[in-house]
């Protein structure tokens, strides 16, 4: 039996995606890794002192300089000549797109050698779900709530691996918790590169986007299969791969299953926002050419 | 052998002569000059440290936590905007007990903008569980930097410090300072060897959460880590002067105290122009001394109670004002007397605000005022000296 | 660090003495006849908590929440959530 490097008895909601991402990426650096995680749920969820479920170095700081004290461990460690271990930074979305993207771009900009992985649940969770950079168009989130004049929040989610790749970091790819082969193999390839390498990762919160029990890891296949989350690799600013989606599937399928989105389905003005969604979607098919 | 360098040059090469690991450092006048001087040893050669061009002063004192929690000797410097930009890291820091060393610069903090000396970034910094020393010239910046490596690294005192110095007043003189001897620092610094790293072989978590049943023996702890520093900084200056014969007193020092009966309290550069006017007054028979406060945070409490009991009247000279109230050091000042037997009356002056210059004239009005305390009483228990009359 | 038990390094996997198991309600029950040994269950699990003994997939009641993530993922329907009393 192979322990997983991030242990059980961690304070995640029942049925949080983001404990499987996290187990996922560990699984693909192996041991002889050093963790640097903002504040957010993961790190609040898994270091309640003096209990920690990480079985590799880890260490936090703040919630906006993860990158900057990451850029610090491998710059001491390439001092000490120890070049042979894997860096991540591990964090949210809410670190990784607003508070913390001065730090990210530093990073980026300096060439560390370091992955960042961004395990995204689309909003400020850690604080009641707040909404971030990262919170798509339309959510429902505590701070775009909807109302009489408000169908949640009215901007699309950041492009933050198109800002990742504008950096000219050698390796960017999304990926998602419901497709394991393929999300280890990105770290893996992510920690060959030479240089920073931005990963994001599809981790549906079920506090956070009100679905079913148990449906979590449907809730990040869905976002997959209705090219709301594609998957594709950047390598030297250059596509070079999306996985293909087999069977296209209506925007409405993911849409309908979640709290936050349900007032589309109600209110005024819904079917002209479900229409849009479509067509971003439709766009990205287009863009990654995720159909055959 | 002395040389004539700019003192940005000299502290650079003070920490040269302490073999950091990493530095990561972001210019802003009137700091720039020893940034520049630090990339300068590192393409030269002449410094073999991983050497950082961060994004910002955040991520400056940032990527010193991972450097320093990976086991690295880390410096960084900044002033005034930087500092402030650095406030929260500066808590993360000492909170994680990481023993990082800084050159704090000290200028004004906007607005209204001014890249000139005073010491109000530093002041605001006070509470952040930093060591705080402030060096009165040169010579005194250099000789804290090995230092201030040795108080903060020791196992029992594990806490960050910071060597503060008047910004273009220090930074930007020329005159001749004696180098550190590299040979010595050695000797009089053993190398950083933390106990725990992060190590792939020893997998520790760092800067875990904590909930109310935790953090108050955290600060505790934190608090006794400072207070034992006390003693540590007086040692390191005895074992200072004994290796490279230059001392400065250890937490406090004194001038002309003998039979002192008005006493001046400061910190700082301005204690040059201070000493020169005390000279002065003392030869036309004014018995005015000057205790020069060199530790700042940890408070030295003890040692100016010592200091302090035989003076008639106490005037506390300072560049720093805290909004709505009064300036820093006369309250903490007052602070430590108020439970003494030491009943003499006390006044304090906000000097040098943004720049403004202070000079002999200035200390010579600001004894003539503390000397109306002595036979009148206090009039006015603090003011900000010098405001234009047609402000007032 | 200190006697009191504060340390600035917390060891590691150490949130293992926190059995997360007692917040659950439902408890995933396997079927073992049904199972095709596809660890897709395994995978999945937020909390780490099933693992393959003498070949069989169990959930450690230790820690399982109960969320029921591995009853959904199961291509087999070889696991059920029952109500725990
Ligand atoms: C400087 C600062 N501002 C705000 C906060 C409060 N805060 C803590 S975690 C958090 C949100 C975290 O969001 P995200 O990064 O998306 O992680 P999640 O909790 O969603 O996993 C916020 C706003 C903070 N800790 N520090
Ligand atoms: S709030 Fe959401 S992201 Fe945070 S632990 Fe709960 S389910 Fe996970
Ligand atoms: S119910 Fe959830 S926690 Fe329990 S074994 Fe299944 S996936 Fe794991
Ligand atoms: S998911 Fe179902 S079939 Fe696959 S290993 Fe688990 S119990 Fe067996
Ligand atoms: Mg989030």
């Amino acid at each position: 039996m192979q322990e997983s490097l991030f242990a059980p008895g961690h304070r995640a909601c029942a049925g949080c995606g983001m404990p499987t991402a996290i187990k996922l990426v560990l699984d693909a650096a192996g041991p002889n890794t050093i963790v640097t995680s903002p504040t957010g749920c993961l790190e609040v969820t898994s270091t309640p002192f003096p209990e920690s479920s990480w079985r590799v170095p880890w260490i936090h700081s703040l919630f906006e300089n993860a990158a900057a004290v990451a850029s610090g461990v491998e710059v001491a460690l390439k001092k000490f000549r120890k070049t042979d271990i894997n860096l991540l930074v591990i964090g949210g979305d809410g670190s990784t797109f607003d508070i913390g993207i001065g730090a990210i771009s530093g990073m980026f900009d300096r060439g560390h050698r370091i992955t960042y992985v961004c395990y995204d649940n689309e909003a400020y969770m850690n604080t009641g779900v707040q909404r971030s950079g990262s919170t798509p168009f339309c959510a429902k989130t505590t701070t775009t709530p909807t109302g009489k004049l408000s169908l949640g929040n009215p901007r699309p989610k950041k492009d933050m691996p198109a800002i990742a790749v504008a950096h000219k970091v050698p390796y960017v790819a999304t990926a998602s918790i419901a497709y394991p082969v393929d999300l280890r193999r990105k770290v893996k390839r992510s920690l060959k590169a030479d240089g920073p390498a931005y990963i994001q990762i599809s981790a549906p919160c079920i506090t956070g986007w009100s679905f079913e029990a148990g449906d979590t890891i449907e809730q990040a296949r869905l976002a997959v299969e209705t090219c709301l989350w594609p998957l594709y690799e950047y390598v030297d600013g250059v596509l070079v791969g999306a996985k293909k989606v087999r069977r296209k599937r209506p925007v409405e399928d993911y849409l309908k299953t979640q709290g936050r989105y349900k007032h589309l389905f109600k209110a005024e003005g819904g079917a002209e926002v479900l229409a849009q969604i479509q067509a971003m979607a439709d766009a990205n098919a287009e863009k990654f050419g995720l159909l055959d | 052998m002395m040389k004539v360098v700019e003192g940005s040059y000299a502290i650079a090469d003070a920490v040269r002569c302490c073999s950091p690991d990493v530095v990561s450092v972001y210019p802003i006048t009137p700091q720039t000059h020893i940034v520049e001087h630090l990339s300068e040893f590192v393409a030269d050669g002449k410094l073999d440290c991983g050497y950082i061009n961060v994004d910002s002063e955040f991520s400056s004192l940032s990527s010193l936590i991972g450097a320093s929690a990976a086991g690295a000797r880390t410096y960084t410097s900044t002033t005034s905007q930087g500092l402030a930009l650095m406030f929260e890291v500066l808590y993360n820091v000492s909170g994680m007990r990481l023993p990082i060393v800084m050159t704090t610069v000290n200028r004004a903090l906007s607005a209204p903008l001014s890249i000139w000396n005073d010491q109000q970034d530093a002041l605001g910094a006070r509470d952040s569980g930093w060591i705080q020393i402030y060096a009165e010239n040169v010579q005194e910046a250099i000789d804290l930097t090995p230092q201030l490596y040795k108080i903060s690294e020791d196992p029992k005192i594990l806490t960050p410090s910071m060597s503060c110095m008047d910004g273009f007043i220090l930074t930007h003189v020329y005159e001749p300072v004696e180098f550190l001897d590299e040979e010595k620092v050695r000797e009089f610094l053993p190398p950083f060897r933390p106990e725990y790293v992060l190590d792939p072989k020893n997998p520790k978590t760092f800067g875990a959460f904590t909930d109310p049943s935790w953090f108050t023996e955290f600060k505790y702890l934190q608090h006794q880590a400072m207070q034992r520093s006390l003693e540590k900084i007086e040692e390191v200056s005895k074992e200072f002067e004994e290796v490279f014969g230059r001392g400065y007193g250890g937490l406090i020092d004194t001038y002309a105290m003998e039979d002192a009966e008005i006493v001046l309290v400061t910190m700082g550069s301005i204690i040059g122009t201070i000493k020169e006017a005390i000279d002065e007054l003392r030869s036309e028979g004014v018995k005015v001394g000057l205790v020069k406060i060199r530790c700042y945070r940890p408070f030295p409490a003890e040692a100016l109670k010592k200091a302090l009991k035989d003076a008639n009247v106490i005037a506390v000279i300072e560049k720093d004002v805290s909004m709505g109230y009064e300036s820093a050091l006369l309250t903490d000042l007052k602070g430590a007397l108020y439970n003494s037997s030491i009943r003499t009356p006390i006044i304090g002056f906000a000097v040098g605000l943004g720049g403004r210059d202070v000079g002999i004239k200035h200390i010579r009005s600001m004894v003539e005022k503390a000397s109306k305390v002595k036979d009148a009483g206090i009039e006015s228990e603090f003011e900000i000296f010098e405001v234009k009359p047609e402000c007032l | 660090m200190s006697k009191c038990g504060v340390r600035m390094v917390v060891e590691p996997g150490s949130t293992e003495i926190t059995k997360t198991g007692a917040w659950r309600t439902f408890v995933p029950v396997f079927d073992h006849d049904k199972c095709i040994k596809c660890s897709l269950c395994e995978i999945y699990c937020p909390e780490s908590c099933i693992h393959q003994i003498e070949g069989n997939f169990v959930p450690d009641l230790d820690y399982c929440k109960g969320c029921s993530v591995c009853a959904h993922e199961c291509p087999r329907e070889a696991i059920t959530m029952v109500l725990e009393e």
